[in-house]
């Protein structure tokens, strides 16, 4: 199913969570959340479960207003951040439950439930546990447990809470994959909330990355890392540098010095950014440069930390050199990026 | 002194006493509570036998002492209830909710712990007395509060009201809200949720706020003597019973009577220590009463 979030605002008392976030959503993508904490990417995920309800704006699932439904009605599945597994039932009737609270007409018959919440485990490869209790499992069989019970109420939207978030990294990383194929086999349209970029990167589709109750960037993995639209995308997905500059007659100068550097548009003042392995070594004189403070081999490539303050206030930036570049702590080194994105200060 | 001692001397933990310490200390605790706590305890059994067993079973089967033991279970058998569902309620509210004045409600429920029992029961006699506004309106409609069941009741469920949900308020404000929100999310309504999911996660908190409740009930002294005007037969409770009893220097009776009071504490106290064994970790943290 489609999901349309149309300019939606949320408070929490004077707190502003959300403002004006508007997004679209196709049917069977797989959209991640990914911001910092208090972004409110979560206060998004419940207002689209209906756990919260908006101050202005509007929900649609498939073209309709779901703004007023409540959480029964909008028949969403929920996986929480510590799964809220029900720790008095065993796994199979966790799973039951959503189809044995149904009203009469509607509830399936005891086999039919039977039947389902077998196919259910093994869809999460969870058969033969059916008899234990929450307690009895591991972080990740509680989390596969979470994610069958909500898909046993045929789910229109699976909306996930930091899904991994409280596992550790090896099981982590095997969930991850098992999710994506997961997602890829049932097809149902999957909002998971994240605050680690390798997972929303890997994971999803396209990715929404948010500040500050606002979104930032919409964007598939490639869009959000190589064409990052503001100084937060930029600096909040993956490694970056960033120095102030001013732009003058088409030269790109820092400290009214140019760089070698040139971009179209008028004179003002502005930041650039780029990425460490962006960069390449000169001997020309208009270049960043600077005095090299620190050096590290990292796997394989060797991490120069270089102070560019020059007479100003000191100004550390971090940059990758080839292995063979003779790298001397305390010596000098220039260099310039080889792709880089300038964002204007604002007039 | 031998080099072994010094060295045992020497990698005695930091934290540990001599032993000469130990037992003067155990001994202080011991001897402590055999004189508080036991030998009262002990005392009212044996007072109660001093004219041997059939003398003890006469003074329980008087019809006085009988009325006393009645009225005692109905007024037990009314407020715990009443407490349980007026416990829950105020718990899930306090825990589960955010409104105006929470923290005003949270202490309102603690008002009858920390005002004397008595006043309790002076309230309840400014409030539905003769002199009062109320008193006489409910006289006329033939309801009579003071010096009968219904106030006895009143100031039982007054002093008794804070054990469950005391008990409650910690251990749900613990368990949050996350399990309730995948019931609602899994399209169970209210009382589903409530049924299957709330109540399961504090039934044991529910049964020792109970337990407390209940052994409060039927052991309370002061609020009861205010409003209970002290008529034999019908408006005793055990423990008013007792009193008069002994003031009648009629000892052996009014031990007799008592001796039920010392057992129902002694079965609240094994049931508690059961529950707190079996389940501690499901029982909230504020376990002080």
């Amino acid at each position: 199913m489609d999901v349309t979030i149309n300019n939606i605002r949320k408070d929490f008392g004077q707190f502003p969570a959300l403002h004006d976030v508007s997004l679209s959503v196709g049917t069977g993508e797989l959209i991640a959340l990914l911001g910092p904490s208090g972004s409110g990417k979560t206060t998004l995920l419940r207002l689209i479960a209906g756990l919260e309800q908006p101050t202005e704006g509007r929900i649609f699932f498939g073209g309709e207003d779901a703004s007023h439904k409540s959480v029964q009605e909008r028949h969403v599945g929920f996986v929480f951040q510590h799964y809220a597994l029900f720790r008095h039932m065993t796994v199979a009737d966790n799973i039951a439950f959503g189809l044995k609270v149904r009203p009469r007409a509607t509830r399936p018959p005891a086999n039919e439930i039977k039947t389902r919440v077998a196919d259910l485990l093994d869809m999460v490869q969870l058969t033969g546990l059916e008899k234990r209790y929450p307690a009895q499992l591991s972080g990740g069989q509680r989390q596969r447990v979470a994610l069958a019970r909500a898909m046993a109420i045929e789910p229109s939207v699976l909306l996930l809470d930091e899904p991994f978030g409280a596992l550790d990294a090896k099981v982590r990383k095997d969930l991850r994959r098992w999710l994506r194929e997961f997602h890829d086999r049932t097809g149902h349209t999957t909002f998971f909330v994240t605050h680690d970029q390798d997972e929303a990167l890997e994971l999803a589709d396209r990715v929404v990355v948010m500040s500050q109750g606002k979104v930032e960037q919409i964007g598939t993995a490639d869009d959000v890392y190589d064409r990052p639209n503001s100084p937060f995308v930029f600096s909040f997905i993956g490694e970056s540098s960033h120095v102030p500059v001013t732009l003058k007659a088409g030269e790109i100068l820092f400290q009214g010095e140019s760089i070698g550097l040139s971009e179209q548009g008028g004179d003002c003042d502005g930041t650039l950014f780029f990425r460490p392995q962006d960069v390449v070594l000169t001997d020309h004189s208009n270049a960043l440069s600077g005095k090299v403070t620190a050096s590290r081999r990292l796997a394989g490539t060797r991490i120069a930390e270089i102070d560019i303050s020059g007479s100003g206030e000191a100004h550390h930036i971090e940059i990758e050199v080839p292995l063979e570049a003779t790298v001397v702590v305390g010596g000098d080194l220039s260099f310039r990026p080889t792709s880089w994105k300038i964002f204007r200060d604002a007039a | 002194m031998s080099a072994e001692t010094s060295t045992s001397r020497r990698f005695r933990d930091a934290a540990t006493e001599t032993p000469l310490a130990r037992y003067i200390l155990v001994a202080i605790a011991v001897g402590f509570m055999a004189l508080i706590l036991l030998m009262p305890l002990l005392l009212v059994f044996i007072e109660a036998f001093r004219q041997g067993i059939p003398a003890f079973f006469e003074a329980l089967g008087d019809v006085d002492a009988l009325a006393a033991i009645r009225l005692t279970l109905l007024v037990a058998a009314i407020a715990v209830p009443l407490n349980l569902v007026f416990g829950v309620s105020a718990a899930w509210a306090i825990a589960k909710f955010e409104f105006k004045g929470k923290t005003f409600l949270t202490t309102l429920i603690d008002l009858p712990f920390s005002i004397s029992p008595v006043i309790s029961g002076l309230v309840y006699v400014l409030l539905f007395g003769a002199n009062s506004y109320l008193g006489p309106i409910l006289k006329g409609w033939g309801i009579e509060i003071l010096f009968a069941v219904p106030g006895i009741v009143l100031a039982t469920v007054f002093v008794t009201f804070p054990f469950v949900a005391r008990e409650l308020i910690p251990l749900m404000q613990e368990q949050g809200t996350g399990d309730e929100e995948a019931a609602l999310s899994l399209g169970a309504n209210g009382w589903q949720t409530f049924w299957y999911v709330t109540l399961p996660n504090i039934k044991w908190g529910l049964l020792y706020g109970v337990l407390l409740c209940n052994a409060r009930a039927m052991g309370e002294f002061g609020a009861v003597s205010v409003v209970s005007g002290h008529i034999r037969g019908l408006t005793e409770t055990m423990p008013l019973h007792v009193e008069v009893l002994y003031n009648e220097y009629n000892f052996v009776a009014a031990f007799a009577v008592s001796t039920l009071l010392a057992l129902l504490a002694l079965v609240t106290l094994a049931l508690k220590t059961i529950l707190e064994i079996r389940y501690g970790e499901q029982l909230s943290a504020s376990r002080k009463h």
